[in-house]
């Protein structure tokens, strides 16, 4: 067993931050490019990428790249877009998921754990399989929205939401995690008088809270991050979503310093959201033992 | 208040039979206790009641009304689990507040029920802190405060004190004791530990593998178990175990004798014995006396002694190769190795057709 001295705890902390360090340098660098780029003219920014003046506020550095991107698309819009259709979807997703849960966790009824294993069996195929069948499905389904009833939901903020609430791997965390909760609990309440809903709202959901912030993350990524759906589904501009949005700046000609712009402002509420549930999401990741 | 009945109980788990065909009657008001080794189907048991576990068979009746089918929150009971089982996001209050609230009993109502049952705690200081802020003793007292506030019919606990310490595990004991005095309340409490279940039961059940080996007050199993089982698991030390050979049987008293046990007469013959059988003779520890050698009813020699102040145990090598504890009510040094006799009062000894 190695001896743990005042000389060698000095060194192993250094080691520590120096690996820290490195692992936060490799993560950092390309958000610094993006940044730094977006405020630099392209000509600047194509002949720093050669040097560490990449990383580095230097040079001629304005706005103006900022400008020209909103100019060029409606970057309000499309960020609106994305923020209403990934809040919505997120909200929805932890209600719907959890109540699957705790219904396939707490509840005894016939063929239960054959149905979870099919949900999760639906982890392994990859979206593109079933985009075009999917497609095909949303094209003919009814809506009754203000102007009454009606046929297909393409070009809709529904098409993007209602698809992507119910997700095996979103129940499958707040399985494992309800798995985990002491079983006392929910018997405790039973016995208290509680209804199955009342034991859901009342003891186990104000008990998840780690495991709704690890569902709430991974959920919002999938969600701002959404391309080829929204790219099949949505033909008009109105409720277009960031990532789509991305393709105004490849057309013609490609301003690399308006592209940088365009994704550090995509960029703010992913990681706003990120830094808010930060402590609740890591306490979870190590609780549960579920990488993401 | 109100009785519990459970006629020819069972409950299997798949082709696992837990409880085979159990009769219990728990009179109103009674202080009940279900003892047994782990594994034994105590736990279960009470979790039938509870209306956690299903009845595979049988009929269970509180108060006169068949609750087999009956979800827990309609069969008026209260339990109070080995685990505490409070919830961790609530404060004290609302944690022993939760039954009324699910049932909507107005604030005031609340308020004074759970300002009651913490007095009767005495834990009025401790109303609006957390749960994590608490001891474990505390912690039981929420768990017993949530549910007494309800006022149920029936009190269940469930190995309530295992998790907490020798010395608080005694001082619960008694609150608990004096609680069911209070409250007149009927009890039902399961646990492994005889000396919990001799100092609160009215009326103790020892359960083995799902079956009812003995129903009766505490002093009417220490004084006269129906059979080995009971007699090996209540009282400590267990109870000395020799095998005998009977010899004579006439008017229920038997003569019987070993190589280590000089002809004696016992007429406490718990079921039937054969003349030239062998058969299993059980003395307490606290039955057996020294003496010299050559005195003795029993002759042996001292292994070890274990001096406890106002007590000492003596472990006794029989000549047969078998060892038999004898607890001394004084502070005596017996040296090891040292040949010995021991007399003890045939009345208090049990004869058992069974082997250990």
């Amino acid at each position: 067993m190695a001896v743990i001295t005042p000389d060698n705890r000095g060194l192993r902390l250094v080691v520590r931050y120096a690996v820290l360090t490195l692992i936060a340098i490799i993560f950092i660098f390309p958000l610094l490019f993006m940044g730094m780029s977006s405020l630099k003219p392209d000509q600047q920014l194509l002949a720093d990428t050669s040097s560490l003046r990449a990383f580095l506020p230097v040079g001629d550095l304005s706005l103006e790249n900022y400008r020209e991107a909103f100019e060029r698309a409606p970057v309000g819009l499309f960020v609106f877009n994305s923020v209403l259709v990934t809040g919505t979807t997120v909200l929805l997703s932890l209600a719907i998921c959890s109540l699957a849960a705790f219904s396939f966790t707490y509840l005894e009824w016939r063929g239960r754990g054959l149905i979870l294993s099919i949900i999760l069996a639906t982890l392994i195929i990859p979206f593109e399989t079933i985009a075009i069948p999917l497609l095909l499905l949303v094209s003919k389904l009814p809506w009754i929205g203000f102007e009454g009833l009606e046929w297909g939901w393409l070009n809709s903020y529904r098409v993007q939401i209602i698809p992507w609430i119910a997700d095996g791997l979103t129940i499958f965390l707040f399985v494992q995690y309800f798995k985990d909760l002491p079983r006392e609990l929910i018997e405790a309440a039973r016995v208290e008088g509680a209804s199955w809903f009342q034991i859901y709202y009342k003891v186990v959901m104000p008990l998840a809270g780690p495991v709704l912030a690890t569902a709430a993350i991974l959920k919002f990524l999938v969600m701002y991050n959404q391309y080829l759906w929204p790219l099949i589904v949505v033909q008009q501009e109105s409720y277009r979503p960031v990532m789509v949005g991305l393709q105004y700046f490849f057309q013609l000609n490609i301003a690399w310093g308006e592209v940088m712009a365009y994704l550090t402002l995509i960029t703010v509420p992913v990681l706003a959201f990120y830094l808010v549930l930060q402590r609740a999401f890591i306490a979870s990741i190590a609780s549960t033992g579920v990488k993401g | 208040m109100a009785d519990v009945r459970l006629k020819n109980v069972r409950k299997s788990f798949g082709a696992v039979d837990v409880i085979n065909g159990v009769d219990i009657e728990v009179e109103d008001g009674e202080f009940v206790v279900f003892v047994g080794p782990s594994g034994c189907g105590k736990s279960t048991l009470l979790r039938m009641i509870a209306g956690l576990e299903d009845i595979t068979s049988g009929t269970l009746s509180i108060g006169g009304t068949v609750v087999n089918e009956m979800p827990p929150k309609e069969r008026g009971v209260g339990m109070v689990f080995q685990t505490y089982a409070i919830f961790p996001h609530m404060t004290v209050r609302e944690n022993m507040g939760f039954g009324l609230t699910i049932a909507r009993a107005g604030k005031e109502e609340k308020d004074r029920r759970v300002n009651e049952a913490a007095r009767i705690l005495q834990m009025e200081h401790l109303l609006d802190r957390r749960p994590s802020q608490l001891s474990g003793g505390q912690r039981q007292r929420v768990a017993i405060g949530r549910a007494i506030v309800r006022k149920p019919s029936v009190f269940l606990f469930d190995e309530p004190l295992s998790n907490l310490d020798a010395a608080l595990r005694m001082d619960m004991r008694m609150e608990i004791g004096k609680l069911h005095q209070q409250l007149e309340a009927t009890m039902i409490y399961v646990t492994h530990d005889q000396v919990e279940a001799m100092t609160l039961a009215d009326k103790i059940v020892v359960l083995r593998d799902g079956e009812v080996m003995q129903v009766g007050t505490p002093m009417e199993l220490y004084h006269n178990p129906a059979n080995l089982f009971v007699a090996g698991f209540i009282g400590a030390p267990s109870m000395n175990f020799l095998s005998v050979d009977v010899s004579e049987v006439a008017d229920g008293v038997a003569l019987v004798s070993n190589p280590s046990l000089d002809p004696v007469r016992i007429g406490s013959v718990k079921q039937p014995v054969a003349v030239g059988h062998k058969a299993t003779l059980g003395i307490r520890p606290q039955y057996l006396h020294p003496t010299d050698p050559d005195k003795g009813m029993l002759h042996g020699t001292v292994a070890l002694t274990e001096r406890l102040g106002a007590e000492t145990i003596v472990d006794v090598a029989m000549k047969d190769g078998t060892k038999i504890i004898a607890a001394l009510s004084e502070d005596r040094m017996l040296d090891p190795g040292t040949e010995i006799g021991l007399t003890f009062d045939t009345e208090q000894a049990h004869l058992f057709a069974e082997h250990p």
